[in-house]
């Protein structure tokens, strides 16, 4: 029995504003928390098993050419060592997120320094340690492209686009900017590495993983190994952070199945943070050429907007750095460019809200450069320019927050009354920055099954993904909310490829889908409840484990008299996602000090306003947020990857030297998250809030280093070498 | 796996005893446990001398003596050290985090080898790691490297903030050799510049343990370490200071000045405490302080930054150690 429910219309209804149990929204503990702090929660690498052997990936240590011969004798005769394996099958980069087949594979043609072209396979972990780096490999080695190049850069057609005339624009423009920016390669940098551990039994394969997307992940991995999908399993209970960086199979996981089957025994692969940082998927570095054109009011008349990013031979997904350009502020001459240069470095793909997080981060810093060119308030500058239609497509928004975010920021921050930019405290010079935040709202496919048990709890099953988000909490609180239960008497299963096939976790849009099919399911068991009670769905109250119809309270156990109900419920996209443009927005502020002698920025503290329709739980979606700021610092002041100008390599790849902000780079941050319903959505009205925080965030820091020394900062991350010129200045201005 | 003889030391003639015979000495293991995973470093014999009685701190000879065992937590939070030479505990508070302060050692922190990405990655040229093999930091990535002390061979820094205010301090070693006899040698002398051999970092010899680092007694005037780096915390420096100033009569009656960062080693220069003393300070002569401290600075393309860098936390340092005190 399946409740399917295609988004062709608006969901006008808001069904879950009639519910009456009042979980739904709260900021309820996470269920899942005690086992995730008592270590009892199994990641993927916890779930070892009898006879396993460990495999350690060998690197390409070239940038490209091919490998002609690897010398596994030698370390085959190592102790310990069982086998070194390596051909056409083995991933040259992990998968693009929704791939839903195998990316490149084969271990001869090396494409980045750090490509993974072997497993070592060993009875013990130290001893497959070893014998990876006792490898010996020779190659033919080829010329390289390790730096982007905006000359040879493909310029894909579908993804340029224009109207009227930007260049007119600008020359009649009142104010304007025009400037080229440029962020940095960034890692998703989760805290678990990636892992895998693979058993076959027969022809059936079960790998725990650590993976974002089951649904694709086992068509990605079964594409891979040449086998039946239907006999591979993927178990993903827990991960311990995605960002993007699991959201396709990776090397580790096809390795430990080819290598399993290979030896007939279980073997377990997991990356060390240096393989993470070479062989998952990099944020591409990006170089944004920006242009705005303003009337005498600050109104704006054009938007250009074109970007370089880079990416290997072959591969699909370009970083989308314009993605928000189109709709978020006004102004009828727009221009959109988009390069893809081919370079030999690691595979990029999607991390940490793809697209937004860089492109509206230097967006709104132009937007600051327009604010200043013009003297407008900032804040002001932004309300000026929200337009009524999504100016890109000409169609109507769903619903457009900017403008209430902005507001219910500056108020929360206190930006009419901020310190003066540049009040000078001992060596220290203060400065306030804003900057708007926004990201495309998605839904994707996703199932979901509910059962209610004659007891009356409730089991929710998908092959959903918690990737610390808070799946396992707000799933239950949606069915808990929909069938009338304590939170308690709900259980929830996720991260079995067997069980309903979900969205998955990545873009934001896990939250919405699979809580939508959960909404569908649960709402098919109320009206089959209804049926039992003679009344209708719609005068059905579930509260604390009763029914209540026609003013008459049943326990639940007894209308179900025995039997279990069960359903499933399907959500899939329709005409909403192309008539009209949903989005999220927000509002960033900030206020940094400035070392006017070394150039160091502290971040004081920060405050975000976000709309994101309804809230499903007020702590895991503000947690969502903080962690987006916090890579918003990160972005902002200290993120980078450093490419080897020669081989491309990425040289700091480890976290000592890749920085991530510390404690100590992340003061006090406050959340306000705003009341909203978008119908267009889904039926639960809720937008994806995973990554709206970081999309822009970076930008309100480096507007406030602005506001305090008056350097503009083009190039993230702001760290200090970029400020001890114009520190000189200030100097000499006494 | 790649196998190692282990063992632990029961006196310090056992341990010397095994260093004169190769052995490489472990403490903490902060720093050579992950070196020996990623076979950055592949000892094939492990001493331990935790168990030796090298963790006391005491007053001698007017100064402090702290055993070699000693650990970064604890010589921080030392009574004395906070009182009479805030500078050093200022130090070892700004590197590292808690957890590894309470590992590692005074000995191994003196010891530990360079974060250079090319000496750090064992499939990359290094001629510290592999003698010979070249220097890929040179026309590689720098922004960790040294501008002063380095050679064609190597511009690895030396990552230490304790040791950079142990040697503005004029700290001492004591050192047992393999003959059983103690020796003492200022840190100041205690590190090697790279030349054509950057794989010998030290003038120690085969058979040397550090057994204690000596402090002098405690000189007048004020003291600051102040470390600029690209976090707020957990992160080398990308340039440091440890200073001394004395002022009397509006003179600089003594100065002493250490710098981390931007050297091979912790980077003293008597030229620059020499051009204070006896001065008024002045942003003059700040300026020509860091001239002097500055020529021949040879830096990279990505580190060429630390110059100004430094001379700008120089004159800062000078300027908050020589500032009227408000009575």
């Amino acid at each position: 029995m399946t409740a399917f429910h295609k988004m062709d219309e608006p969901d006008h209804r808001n069904r879950l504003d009639a519910m009456v149990q009042g979980v739904l929204g709260t900021g309820m503990d996470r269920p899942d928390g005690p086992e995730k702090v008592t270590g009892s929660a199994t990641y993927a690498h916890d779930g070892q098993v009898a006879g396993m052997l460990h495999g350690v990936m060998v690197r390409a240590t070239i940038a490209k050419g091919r490998l002609e011969h690897i010398d596994a004798q030698a370390v085959e005769a190592l102790p310990g060592v069982r086998a070194v394996l390596h051909g056409d099958r083995f991933l040259r980069n992990p998968a693009q997120g929704t791939a839903n087949e195998a990316p490149v594979q084969g271990s001869r043609d090396i494409a980045y320094l750090g490509q993974p072209v072997a497993l070592v396979v060993a009875d013990r972990f130290e001893q497959a340690r070893h014998g990876a780096q006792s490898v010996t490999l020779r190659y033919s080695e080829e010329s390289a492209s390790v730096a982007p190049d905006a000359e040879t850069a493909e310029v894909p057609d579908k993804k340029q686009s224009s109207a009227g005339d930007l260049a007119a624009a600008m020359d009649r423009a009142a104010f304007c900017v025009d400037a080229v920016y440029t962020t940095p390669g960034h890692n998703s940098a989760a805290m678990e590495p990636h892992a895998a551990i693979a058993a076959w039994e027969g022809d059936l394969l079960t790998v725990r993983a650590s993976c974002q997307m089951l649904k694709y992940n086992v068509n990605e991995l079964a594409d891979a190994l040449g086998v039946d999908p239907e006999h591979v399993r993927i178990l993903s209970p827990f991960v311990g952070g995605g960002f993007g960086s699991k959201l396709g199979i990776s090397p580790e996981t096809v390795a430990a199945a080819l290598a399993a089957r290979a030896l007939g025994q279980p073997v377990a692969v997991a990356l060390s943070r240096q393989q993470v940082f070479e062989a998952t998927m990099r944020r591409s570095e990006t170089r944004q050429h920006i242009r705005l054109a303003a009337d005498a009011e600050g109104r704006l008349t054009g938007i250009g907007h074109e970007a370089l990013v880079s990416n290997l031979e072959g591969e699909d997904f370009s970083e989308p750095v314009t993605q928000a350009t189109p709709f978020l502020y006004r102004g009828e001459n727009r221009l959109i460019g988009h390069r893809i240069s081919r370079v030999n470095r690691t595979c990029a793909g999607s991390v940490r809200a793809p697209g937004e997080a860089v492109g509206v981060t230097a967006l709104e810093i132009a937007m600051d450069e327009l604010a200043t060119a013009a003297g407008i308030d900032p804040v002001d500058l932004r309300r000026r320019n929200i337009p009524e239609r999504d100016p890109g497509e000409d169609r109507p928004f769903s619903s457009h927050m900017l403008r209430a975010a902005l507001d219910d920021g500056a108020a929360a921050f206190g930006w009419e009354n901020r310190p003066q930019g540049g009040a000078r405290q001992g060596d220290w010079l203060a400065g306030c920055g804003m900057s708007s935040a926004s990201r495309v709202n998605m839904i994707g496919k996703s199932s979901a099954r509910v059962t209610l048990h004659p007891d009356g709890t409730a089991l929710v099953e998908t092959d959903m993904t918690d990737i610390g988000t808070g799946t396992y909490a707000i799933l239950n609180q949606i069915a808990a909310e929909m069938l009338g239960l304590p939170p308690a008497r709900v259980k929830v299963r996720l991260g079995d490829s067997d069980l309903p096939k979900s969205a998955g976790s990545g873009g934001s849009w896990g939250a919405s889908s699979a809580g939508s099919s959960v909404f569908l399911a649960c709402e098919r068991i109320r009206q089959d409840i209804a049926e039992r009670c003679g009344c209708d769905e719609g005068t059905l109250t579930l509260k604390d484990g009763m029914a209540i119809a026609d003013n008459r309270a049943r326990p639940l156990a007894q209308v179900l008299a025995g039997a279990p109900l069960q359903a499933e419920g399907e959500i899939d996209k329709g005409k909403t996602s192309e008539a009209v443009r949903q989005a999220t927005f927000g509002a960033f502020f900030a206020e940094v000090a400035v070392n006017a002698v070394t150039g160091e920025t502290r971040l004081r503290r920060m405050h975000g306003s976000f709309a994101a329709g309804r809230i499903l739980n007020a702590k895991t979606a503000r947690s969502q947020c903080l962690g987006g700021m916090t890579f918003g610092i990160g972005m902002a002041l200290t993120e980078e990857l450093i490419h080897d100008p020669r081989d491309g390599h990425i040289v700091n790849h480890d976290l000592a030297e890749y920085h991530l902000p510390v404690n100590a780079d992340v003061p006090q941050l406050s959340v306000n998250l705003l009341e909203e319903r978008d119908p267009w959505a889904n039926p639960m009205q809720a937008k994806g809030i995973g990554e709206l925080g970081i999309c822009g965030a970076g930008a309100c820091i480096v507007n406030a280093i602005h506001d305090a020394t008056g350097i503009r900062v083009r190039h993230l991350p702001a760290t200090l070498d970029k400020l001890l010129e114009g520190l000189d200045r200030l100097d000499d201005l006494g | 796996m790649r196998s190692f003889h282990y063992e632990r030391a029961a006196d310090t003639p056992d341990a010397v005893a095994a260093c004169a015979a190769g052995a490489t000495i472990i403490a903490g293991g902060t720093n050579l446990l992950d070196l020996m995973k990623r076979e950055v470093v592949q000892p094939e014999r492990l001493i331990d001398i935790t168990r030796l009685d090298l963790r006391t701190i005491e007053s001698a000879e007017g100064g402090l003596s702290i055993g070699a065992l000693v650990s970064n937590s604890d010589l921080a939070a030392h009574r004395d050290v906070r009182r009479d030479w805030p500078v050093l505990a200022q130090a070892l508070l700004s590197g590292a985090s808690g957890q590894l302060r309470n590992k590692a050692t005074t000995g191994g922190n003196l010891l530990q080898r360079t974060r250079c990405y090319y000496f750090q990655d064992s499939a990359m040229p290094c001629n510290k790691r592999e003698p010979g093999s070249g220097c890929h930091a040179l026309g590689g990535a720098t922004r960790l490297h040294a501008i002063l002390g380095g050679s064609d061979a190597c511009i690895a820094t030396h990552p230490s903030d304790m040791a950079v205010a142990m040697t503005m301090l004029d700290a001492s070693l004591d050192i047992i050799g393999k003959d059983g006899a103690s020796r003492r040698l200022r840190l100041r002398d205690f590190y090697r510049l790279p030349g054509d051999t950057p794989h010998i970092e030290t003038v120690l010899q085969p058979g040397d343990l550090i057994a204690k680092v000596v402090l002098p007694p405690p000189a007048g005037g004020r003291q600051t370490y102040r470390k600029v780096r690209d976090r707020a915390s957990y992160a080398f420096a990308l340039v440091s200071v440890a200073a001394r100033i004395e002022l009397a009569e509006g003179r600089i009656a003594d100065a002493s000045l250490a710098f981390g960062g931007i050297a091979p080693r912790p980077w003293h220069d008597p030229a620059v405490d020499r051009l204070l003393v006896g001065e008024v300070p002045s942003a003059a002569l700040f300026a020509r302080v860091a001239d002097v401290l500055l020529d021949g600075a040879a830096p990279q393309e990505g580190n060429a930054f630390k110059v100004p860098l430094l001379r700008r936390t120089l004159t800062a340092t000078l300027n908050e150690l020589c500032r009227e005190i408000p009575q």
